[in-house]
């Protein structure tokens, strides 16, 4: 005799340690599997486009820390192209190598706080965090020397960056990248990477299709993962990309586990990175002159850079004032949720926290 | 052949492929942007996903800019395979903005256009599930309208007139800022 089920409504979050902040999805569930996934967002918003029309151009550089709360300097980044570009605004060639390096070191920062949590989702609880976060902590402590933050680092400027590094940096960058980082991502490798216990969990769990990603407008790790090698730093190079060798890391299977090791081998390609772009440092000012007040010409733009979550897009309207007229951020923590549901449905709760985790949203960016 | 960098099309290349599928769509071509008609955009749409020239699978982003007198809704469109991008813009009334939803194109206009709904207030009949998506659902007005105000001095959400005309009958206790201008 068929063994009858009631649908029962189970409420993940806001409140809780897997969904990556203030995320809140509620699963319908039908005996163990899931049959339908509601997200709710909106517990972080802070109306950040909406106040950024109040607030000179310059001004609204630290809205773009406390987007990405983990990748701070790729928000940066992209919002300062997307004036540069708008304003027509040259930046010096040292200024260009120092935000690859910082963006890369933030590429790294991210990747080792997402591949930590993705762990701790599968079960292994807090022991993988302990470890990449102190790698990750290695990386913020380059940032604080340089900028006085760790994580909001409010770095990059319109022309620039803020500072110039200290004496101390490149001795300490290089021991970081050339003693300690290697190290440290082949432990990641003999410990995650082809662990069974791992390989059994997070292999098959929230299968994306290719014509699904392309579809659902996904990006970063989760639409490599599908197999389909697509990084805005090859295809659209900007702060002189293109001068550096590196592979773009591309998954077979679209999975949860796909995405975990995409990501470990990121870092160690950002470490190459980083390598090249020490080696050709040049000298000279860190930044342009521009006015305090940038009244760039009426008209828009759009620029885009690779963070580690995906595409971050900075569309910026100007009508000719100080402030911009128009604001808009391209989110891919938000835009990667858009398939939560095709993802989750037919799974198990558990396999639901995996999934989430093998996204790797960050909440501020989803609700600015 | 992909392009090696980015290109952005111009907009009469795209509005040149947007003409020969449906020949009404084309309001306005600007250089790098193509204004269509409300009435055809979704026609027009499917016709630039399914294009071979344009290839417009992959939708890069979608907003929305208040014009005062009028709701522009951005799109931005790209073609991984060939390494292009290109915009369009489907203007709708200030009043009562209603675009017909792309959803049914892209999946990940969903949550985009959620987020416009509930910002901006223009409305995607098509769409499976238009709920506001960070605001509470009694919140009052779309604050990234550029008349919502929620502040003190007599203000309230949904004016139809920009602030910047009302300061001198309010008396001036408060004087809001016209964004952009520095006044």
């Amino acid at each position: 005799m068929p063994i009858k089920s009631e649908p029962v409504e189970v409420n993940i979050g806001p409140q809780h340690p897997s969904t990556h902040g203030v995320f809140r999805m509620v699963a319908m569930i039908d005996g163990e599997r899931i049959t339908d996934v509601k997200m709710i967002v909106g517990y972080l918003h802070r109306s950040m486009e909406k106040l950024a029309e109040e607030r000179t151009y310059t001004q609204n550089i630290p809205f773009t820390d406390r987007m990405d709360y983990l990748a701070a300097m790729t928000s940066n980044l992209g919002y300062c192209l997307s004036v540069e570009k708008l304003a027509g605004i040259d930046v010096p060639e040292r200024a260009q190598v120092l935000r690859v390096i910082f963006a890369e070191l933030q590429r790294i920062a991210s990747h080792c706080m997402a591949t930590g949590a993705f762990i701790n989702d599968c079960g292994a609880w807090q022991t993988p965090v302990m470890y990449t976060f102190r790698d990750r902590e290695k990386v913020l402590d380059l940032f604080e020397m340089t900028c006085g933050a760790r994580i909001t680092t409010n770095y990059m400027r319109i022309g620039g960056v803020a500072f110039d590094v200290p004496d101390e940096f490149l001795p300490a960058l290089d021991m970081l990248i050339n003693d300690d980082l290697p190290f440290r991502f082949e432990e990641y490798d003999q410990l995650l990477v082809g662990n069974e216990i791992i390989l059994m969990r997070a292999r098959d769990v929230g299968v994306v299709s290719p014509e699904m990603a392309i579809n659902a407008s996904l990006s970063g790790p989760m639409l490599r993962s599908a197999g389909i090698a697509w990084d805005l730093r090859k295809a659209d190079p900007y702060s002189g990309y293109d001068q550096y060798t590196f592979e773009i890391p591309v998954g077979y299977n679209g999975d949860s586990y796909d995405r975990m090791v995409i990501r470990i081998e990121e870092m160690k390609q950002s470490l190459r990175i980083i390598r090249q772009a020490v080696h050709i440092l040049p000298g000279g000012p860190h930044k342009t002159e521009v006015p305090l007040a940038i009244r760039p010409p009426a008209g828009e733009a759009y620029s885009r850079v690779e963070s580690p979550k995906g595409e971050v897009g900075f569309y910026v309207v100007s009508d000719g004032g100080a402030a911009p007229y128009r604001w808009h951020v391209r989110a891919p923590s938000l835009i990667n949720l858009s398939v939560l549901k095709e993802m989750t449905v037919g799974q198990t709760i558990a396999d639901a926290i995996v999934t989430l985790g093998s996204i790797d949203i960050n909440v501020g960016e989803v609700d600015r | 052949m992909p392009h090696a960098a980015t290109v952005m099309l111009a907009g009469a290349t795209v509005a040149e492929r947007i003409r020969a599928a449906v020949p009404d769509a084309v309001r306005e071509v600007a250089p790098q942007w193509v204004v269509l008609e409300p009435s055809a955009a979704f026609e027009a749409m499917a016709a630039v996903r399914d294009d071979e020239l344009l290839d417009g699978k992959y939708l890069v982003e979608l907003c929305s800019v208040d014009q005062i007198t009028r709701i522009d809704v951005v799109y931005h469109i790209a073609s991984l395979a060939q390494n292009h991008l290109f915009e369009l813009k489907v203007p709708a009334d200030h009043e009562h903005p209603e675009v017909p939803s792309v959803t049914p194109l892209w999946v990940g206009a969903t949550l985009q256009e959620r987020e416009v709904y509930d910002l901006m207030g223009v409305r995607f009949p098509g769409h499976p599930e238009l709920t506001r998506l960070f605001l509470w659902d009694s919140f009052p007005g779309h604050p990234l309208r550029k008349d919502f105000l929620a502040l003190p001095g007599g203000q309230k959400a949904g004016l139809s007139q920009f602030p910047k005309q009302i300061v001198g009958e309010t008396g001036g206790e408060f004087r809001p800022r016209r964004p952009g201008t520095g006044e």
